[in-house]
């Protein structure tokens, strides 16, 4: 019984760690982007955080110094002064790269299990718990002398 | 209490399971390479500058009508020399246009590079910047499409072309496409 909680504890710690692994940490950028005011930075940086850089692939478009980052900073950012909102500067990316780009998948047909996965596994292992416990409950409590299974 | 004593075992082979078939599916040594979302669909137009005579441009048009292999090269490249021998003995058997892709690359460079180990290509467009690579979804060189001659790109393969994949990817897919003709 305690092994299984102890599983669970430890599934659900995991579950919960995985944000963690996409996030992507805020860095100097070191290409010479010049921009216009801080608004601008801000959005920039938001979105080149959101968005994977295809060469080195555990690292952010905000972050990378591979060549073709450098090349999507440049395009994002001009993408942003043509007047596209982020949504259109994602697409655009997509329609070239593919979804990889996306750090935060769109919820869609192929992707639902993705976004819903960890809520689900959270909930059987609630829905378990509760089973296991009024089961357990609902038997009479054993004696002492009698040998203990875990 | 019977059934929760076979539980954990269960749930540990659930998750041995889980994580043999994560182990599974990344055992192919190209797993880093993205799927291209252009296959089958229309190459992006460009009208880029051809390396041994900037003045003139070529665009995507001037290509259509016979299928052609892209191959995108630099001078700064060093998978792209050891894929030249491979392009060179494929692009000898005249079996369709192998057009060069200079890629953020110096033309001085590029063109000592090509004088060097010698010019594969039927056709070198150079794009400096590196602007019109990004509407083909390229990511790094050596990469290499095919487009048939409508200006679908139907194949395409990331890192050095090999005899191997010539033989088992390229060929079977040019032959579909002239079939498809």
């Amino acid at each position: 019984m305690r092994f299984v909680l102890a599983l669970l504890l430890s599934l659900a710690a995991l579950l919960a760690s995985m944000p963690a692994w996409a996030q992507a940490n805020q860095q100097a950028d070191a290409a010479p982007l010049q921009f216009r005011d801080a608004a601008e930075e801000t959005r920039f940086h938001a979105l080149a955080t959101e968005l994977r850089c295809v060469m080195c692939q555990n690292q952010s478009l905000a972050d990378s110094n591979a060549l073709i980052a450098l090349e999507l900073r440049r395009e994002v950012l001009d993408l942003m002064r043509a007047g596209k909102s982020d949504g259109q500067v994602k697409e655009h990316l997509v329609q070239r790269y593919g979804e990889f780009v996306l750090y935060k998948p769109r919820v869609e047909g192929r992707t639902w299990l993705l976004w819903l996965g960890p809520a689900l596994v959270l909930l059987a292992g609630a829905v378990l718990v509760v089973v296991l416990v009024r089961r357990k409950s609902a038997q009479p409590l054993p004696r002492n002398d009698e040998p203990q299974e875990w | 209490m019977k059934t929760s004593r076979w539980l954990p075992l269960a749930l540990f082979v659930a998750l041995a399971a889980l994580l043999a078939a994560g182990v599974w599916m990344s055992r192919k040594p190209d797993r880093d390479v993205l799927p291209s979302p252009l296959i089958g669909k229309p190459a992006p137009e460009f009208a880029l500058p051809v390396l041994h005579d900037p003045q003139h441009t070529v665009r995507l048009a001037d290509l259509r009508g016979q299928p052609f292999l892209l191959n995108v090269w630099g001078s700064w490249c060093v998978e792209c020399r050891v894929e030249h021998p491979v392009l060179t003995r494929f692009a000898e058997t005249k079996r369709l246009r192998v057009v060069g892709y200079n890629w953020k690359d110096e033309p001085a460079d590029a063109l000592r590079w090509l004088e060097q180990f010698g010019n594969p290509f039927w056709l070198v467009l150079a794009d400096v910047e590196g602007r019109a690579a990004i509407d083909w979804g390229i990511y790094g060189a050596p990469e290499t499409f095919l487009v048939d001659g409508a200006g679908i790109i139907r194949w395409k393969h990331v890192g050095p072309l090999t005899d191997a994949v010539i033989a088992d990817e390229l060929m079977p897919a040019l032959q579909q496409v002239e079939a498809a003709r």
